[in-house]
């Protein structure tokens, strides 16, 4: 490649001070992601144990029983509610609105929490029927 | 460049060259995840227990089915958009960006596939029966025209 071709295409952290509004970017980016593989993945897998029968279903319960299938399942979740809240925040954002300083760092640190605390509750609805 | 009207020179373009089309897809994908995840996750937590019987039952009813087939395409649509923005970001070799972007189309037509295929599946033997391995392949198979 050209040396002149040679700019950055992507944002590069060594050298942004760090601030809230780049955490939810990044986090938003890496649930993104996490919900497209991981996400499309297990979706895919529990949908196909339930129309193949009750065996294979026995069979992903299983693994979902697991350390390791809990470990997922709440990841997931934790991404799904993350990556809504952020989402949120960028329908809020393309209409113009919270881009005063102190406004979309108030919120910037509101919608991870906000997530963390959507996850809790709806573990805590499925872990206390 | 900048011969025609300014309306010409805008529409479809952009440093894209494809104008806000990707960008907006997006955004409707996002608040179809939006509406149709809500509604999944709510389902999902008020089910009465998550045995074969409950579950399969509630899948392969005509509301769930459609439902899940929508959550299906929305998703995996977006995921898609989603990844190729991540595919533009960090792979700069032409050939590898053409590579990944291919990849990237045939696993989410695939996924797509795969997704409702499970799901017509198990509206037709789910309704059927839900009952036992053996009845399900009976089903199925009268519903085939087997023996």
């Amino acid at each position: 490649m050209a040396a002149t071709n040679n700019r950055p295409l992507s944002p590069h952290l060594q050298v942004w001070r760090w601030g809230p509004a780049m955490l939810v970017s990044i986090l938003h980016r890496v649930t993104g992601n996490g919900l497209a593989i991981v996400g499309m993945a297990v979706l895919l897998y529990w949908l196909g144990s339930l129309a193949s029968g009750p065996q294979a279903y026995e069979a992903f319960l299983a693994h979902a029983g697991k350390w390791y299938g809990k470990v997922v399942l709440v990841g997931l979740t934790w991404a799904f509610f993350n990556h809504m809240a952020s989402g949120i925040r960028h329908f809020v954002l393309d209409i113009g609105a919270g881009f005063e300083l102190k406004s979309n760092a108030a919120w910037s640190v509101f919608t991870p929490l906000a997530a963390i605390a959507a996850t809790v509750l709806t573990w805590a609805a499925i872990l206390l029927k | 460049m900048g011969n025609g009207t300014s309306i010409g020179r805008v529409r479809g373009h952009g440093s894209a060259h494809s104008g806000t089309h990707h960008w907006l897809l997006q955004r409707y994908t996002a608040f179809g995840n939006l509406v149709l995840g809500l509604w999944l996750l709510f389902s999902l937590v008020t089910l009465k227990d998550y045995q074969f019987e409950t579950v399969a039952s509630w899948a392969a009813g005509p509301v769930a089915a459609l439902g899940l087939a929508l959550f299906v395409i929305s998703t995996f649509w977006h995921a898609r958009l989603g990844l190729q923005v991540v595919i533009e970001d960090y792979v700069h070799e032409p050939a590898n960006k053409v590579a990944a972007m291919t990849l990237l189309n045939l696993v989410t037509f695939a996924a797509i596939a795969a997704g409702l295929f499970f799901i017509l599946r198990l509206q037709i033997v789910g309704t059927a029966s839900s009952v036992s391995g053996g009845m399900v392949k009976s089903a199925l198979q009268s519903m085939m025209g087997g023996r």
